[in-house]
Parts: structure tokens; C-alpha cells; sequence
């Protein structure tokens, strides 16, 4: 039976915060090509960047992603102090410090989201609930610390746009303490459930080979056992001054890529708190007036990887150039290999396994040619994965 | 040796230009008809990650950089090509390499319009399929 049949994800779903369309060639059950069609929202920031003041860049840029918003504003702000002898050498000690508490609780919310619509793909609706539940409070520092609980708006030129108030920290590590059983509960929630083992162990395997090849990033690279990770190779903020490690799996399944996001929340906090305890007194903004002509690079590790930007100046208010590389740029390309010679229930949690702002459900259609034509909506997928979970849940009660 | 050494000397006569700008940034220049060489060198030799390509449009034509990250050291070393056709530019395509760079080439494709020979599948990545044809977004006005 060779039937030529394609099965469309995407582009849009409501859940989901980018539009991807992933057409899955199908033989049977069996995934047997995949194309990805990107493309929806591309806003042309790359040559929107060029009219704008060099100022007023890192507010364009914060809008590139509303997930890991200040990775852009922060990798923009690197690469302009490239230019000016490094971040180390512009920005002050405590602006560092500063820095670092933003981007490492934006890992944090970025991974409980990840987490929350992962364990909604498998059928784990409770794990959906909680993990946005805890969730919560992070967003809630975010607003105490920068006034908005997304596009922070902190990141600028020299420094930060917003001190952390002395009376606010012991709120801060409280928030933190009550966050760490929550991270306790998703560990064991995922670690010991057998049918989340079943449905996640040996299922969209990345290789350490192709990992290279595909060139790919952050999580994604480390769950196959890549050792990469920018926050320890180029150390920028006040990371190399805080006791942390790098979180590395083998097995290059989606049970690895859960494992290390859960994993690198704990890292977060430790990082967080030490921050808050060393963070010194005094200037956070170092007021620099003039970019020379030069270009600079910069690049930080965002909850999906390596975010990477590139900016030429001229000596005027300018970029010439600015390139912009989110990481899910080459996660996503490598979905070629990590959901080919799977199963069509299995698609959605494999896409889904890079994060890459996420595989979109919304309209799926499935369709046979050229005999008949069948057409199935988002919730359907998402319903044969959960069906899965439940089938593998009463296989085991036998 | 350490990997800049290594780099100097697996790449030998075919740099043009050395300037290590930052202590972790080096850029050098090399002949566009080296690339595939170059790429082949840095990615499969020596094991650099490549980690995008950005090409901008300049007064005296195009110019594309090749990022490759050497992680160990957390060094980025970046390798430029001048093309200086301002109508037709074409460069060697890297993507038979490795599939990474695949992405990378079709965008710089479609928005300046450089020709990759060689690259597998050079098709639209980003923009619409209603764009006209020949209008590269992101080439400058002249003049």
C-alpha cells in the first residue's frame, strides 16, 4: 500500500507563538520526509534595524521573540560593545550582575512554558496547569524588577535601564525558595512516570554527529551530548563569577531535552541567588555617547541556544548592517532528521522537542491522493498523541 | 598548538588578511573561489562550528562573512569574501558540506540576490511567494 500522503502542521495555532508549516510525508503511520515552510512572520526587523537609531535598536530587537525577549536587546547590546573594547570593559560590576538575574529568569519562564504545552502534546494536561502555575511568579519578578512581565526593556548600551531596589531582594529570594519544590515536583513528575519514560525515551533522536552537521544549539545540542554552551565559553554579565555547571545528556531524545531544560532551571536559581547575595553597589548605566565605525559581534546563550548578532557601524547613529541568528534559525532546519522515520503521533512531541516557539498544530490536514481526501484539525494530532499516552497507560495497568 | 596557530597554518597562503580585532574575534579575508576549501578545513579539520553567514551589500559590491565558533576557546573566527559583480554576484555554494548551511545560503539568496552554485535546493525561505522577482530587500538603494 504506497499511498502519497501529506500531512500539513501549521502555520498557525492559537497556543503558539510563531507560524510554522511542517508538511509530514507519510507512509502508513511511519513519517518518511518532512518539508518545513517558514516565512509567516517575517517583519523584515534585519532591514527595519538600518532606519533606526542605534538607541533605538535594542527596542526593535526586544520584539523579535516575546518568549526569550531580552536574548535579542541583550546579544544587540553585546555586539555594540564589541565594537567598544568588550562588555567587561564598558559596562559597570553591578549592571553585570543585573544582566544575568534577567536572562537567567527568562530561561526559567521560557523552559516551564516549554514544559507546560509539552506535557499538553503528550496528554499530561495536569503538567500544563502547573507548570504555567509556577510559571506565575516568575513573570511576577519580572515586573517587580523591570515593570513588565514581557519586553522588559532593560537592555541598553553601556548598561541597564533599571536598578534592583535593596528592599526587593529578600522578596526575590523568597519567590525563589518557593519556586525550587515546584522544580522538585516536574523532576520527579517526569523522571518517574514510567509512561512519560515510554513515550518520550528513544523518540525524535538527534545524534551527536548530526547535531554538528545540522549545526544546532543550545538544549537541543546538549541533550545529544554536545558540549556547548556560551554562557561558560564566552562568559558574558557576571556568569563567570558565580558556581554553575553546564547540564549534558547523551541520548539525544525528547526524554534527554526535557531532562536538561528541568535540569538547567535549577541552575538558573542557583545563579539568581548568588547573584542577588554579590551583586555590589553602585553605577549601572556607564552613559556611552558615541559608537565608532567598526563592527562587532555578539552572541548569548537564550533559553533555545545561541543567539547571535552581527552589527557594522559607520560612525554615524546607524547600523549599516544588522544580522540577526535566533537559535531555533538551525534547531528547526534539523527537525529533517529528528522526525523522519518516526510516527505521526510521535511528530508533534519530536517538532515540539527543539522549542522552537513552538510546532503549529492549529490547521492539520491530512490528506490522501489522490483517491480520497480526509481532513483533520489541529486538536485531532494533539488528540492522537494523547491517545497514545492513554494506550500506553492501560497497557501497563494489565 | 593552540587553534588560532592551527587555523593560520591549515589555511596558509589562502588568507589575504589577519585582524584579530578582540582578544576572541578574528576576521580574515579570502579569495571567493577558496570558500568550499576554506569551509571544508575549518568545519571538517578542525572542527569549528559554523554558526551563520551574514552578507551585506556595500558600495563596492557584496560582502558575505562566514562565522565559525570555535567553542572550546569561545572564539569566533570569520571568514570575509568581497564579491564585486554589483549586478550578478555568484559564489560556490557550502551547503553540499554539511545540510546547516542550507537556510543560511537561500536567505542571503533571496534577499541581495547571490547565486550559491551548487546548493541543493535554492528556493524562497522567508518571503512571500507573491514577491516580485528581482527585488532584494535588503540591497541598498544606489545612489
Amino acid at each position: 500500500m504506497s499511498h502519497n500522503v501529506i500531512v500539513p502542521i501549521g502555520p498557525y495555532h492559537p497556543l503558539l507563538e510563531e507560524p510554522e508549516l511542517f508538511q509530514l510525508h507519510v507512509e502508513g503511520e511511519k513519517v518518511v520526509d518532512i518539508d518545513i515552510i517558514i516565512g509567516y512572520s517575517h517583519r523584515g526587523i534585519e532591514q527595519l534595524a538600518e532606519t533606526k537609531h542605534l538607541d533605538q535598536v535594542p527596542f526593535l530587537v526586544e520584539r523579535i521573540c516575546g518568549i526569550c525577549s531580552s536574548s535579542h536587546p541583550y546579544t544587540y547590546v553585546l555586539a555594540v560593545e564589541d565594537i567598544l573594547g568588550g562588555e567587561k570593559a564598558v559596562v559597570p560590576e553591578r549592571a553585570l550582575y543585573i544582566r544575568t538575574i534577567i536572562d537567567e529568569l527568562q530561561r526559567i519562564h521560557s523552559h516551564l512554558l516549554w514544559l507546560g504545552l509539552a506535557g499538553h502534546f503528550i496528554g499530561y494536561n495536569t503538567v500544563w496547569m502547573w507548570a504555567w502555575k509556577y510559571r506565575e511568579p516568575v513573570l511576577d519578578m519580572f515586573e517587580m524588577i523591570t515593570g513588565n512581565r514581557n519586553n522588559y526593556a532593560m537592555f541598553k548600551v553601556g548598561g541597564v535601564r533599571r536598578d534592583i531596589k535593596d528592599e526587593d531582594v529578600p522578596v526575590l529570594k523568597k519567590a525563589l525558595d518557593e519556586l525550587v519544590p515546584a522544580l522538585d515536583l516536574f523532576r520527579g513528575a517526569v523522571m518517574d512516570d514510567p509512561v512519560i519514560q515510554a513515550r518520550l525515551k528513544n523518540v525524535g533522536i538527534l545524534t551527536k554527529q548530526q547535531c554538528i552537521d545540522w549545526c544546532v544549539v543550545g538544549p537541543t545540542a546538549r541533550a545529544s551530548g554536545v558540549n556547548i554552551d556560551v554562557r561558560r565559553d564566552e562568559p558574558y554579565g557576571a556568569v563567570d563569577r558565580l558556581d554553575w555547571k553546564v547540564i549534558i545528556e547523551k541520548d539525544g531524545d525528547v526524554y534527554a531535552k526535557t531532562i536538561v531544560r528541568i535540569l538547567e532551571m535549577y541552575e538558573s536559581v542557583r545563579m539568581i541567588r548568588q547573584c542577588l547575595d554579590k551583586m555590589p553597589q553602585g553605577e549601572i548605566d556607564a552613559k556611552v555617547a558615541d559608537i565608532p565605525a567598526g563592527e562587532g559581534i555578539g552572541r548569548v546563550e537564550a533559553p533555545r541556544g545561541e543567539c547571535f548578532h552581527y552589527i557594522k557601524t559607520d560612525g554615524t547613529n546607524r547600523p549599516v548592517r544588522l544580522k540577526v541568528r535566533a537559535p531555533s534559525f538551525m534547531n528547526v532546519a534539523s527537525d529533517k532528521v529528528g522526525a523522519v522515520g518516526g510516527t505521526i503521533s510521535d511528530a508533534t512531541i519530536t517538532l515540539a522537542a527543539v522549542d522552537p516557539c513552538y510546532c503549529c498544530t492549529e490547521r492539520v490536514a491530512v490528506i490522501n491522493k489522490p483517491d480520497n481526501r480526509k481532513i483533520m484539525n489541529g486538536w485531532d494530532l494533539i488528540k492522537m498523541s494523547q491517545e497514545k499516552t492513554n494506550k500506553i497507560k492501560e497497557e501497563m495497568k494489565k | 598548538m593552540n587553534i588560532r596557530e592551527n587555523i593560520k597554518e591549515s589555511l596558509g597562503n589562502r588568507i589575504l588578511d589577519w585582524q584579530e580585532k578582540f582578544p576572541r574575534r578574528v576576521y580574515f579575508t579570502v579569495k571567493k573561489e577558496d570558500i568550499v576549501e576554506i569551509t571544508r578545513i575549518l568545519f571538517k579539520d578542525l572542527g569549528l562550528r559554523f554558526v551563520i553567514a551574514s552578507a551585506t551589500h556595500t558600495p563596492q559590491g557584496f560582502e558575505i562573512l562566514y562565522h565559525f565558533s570555535y567553542d572550546k576557546s569561545g572564539e569566533i573566527y570569520s571568514a570575509r569574501v568581497f564579491l564585486d559583480d554589483k549586478k550578478n554576484p555568484q559564489i560556490d555554494s557550502i551547503a553540499p558540506l554539511f545540510p546547516g548551511a542550507e537556510w543560511i545560503e537561500r536567505e542571503m539568496w533571496e534577499m541581495l540576490g547571490i547565486q550559491f552554485l551548487g546548493h541543493p535546493n535554492l528556493k524562497r525561505l522567508l518571503l512571500a511567494d507573491d514577491w516580485p522577482e528581482g527585488n532584494f530587500p535588503l540591497r541598498h538603494k544606489e545612489g
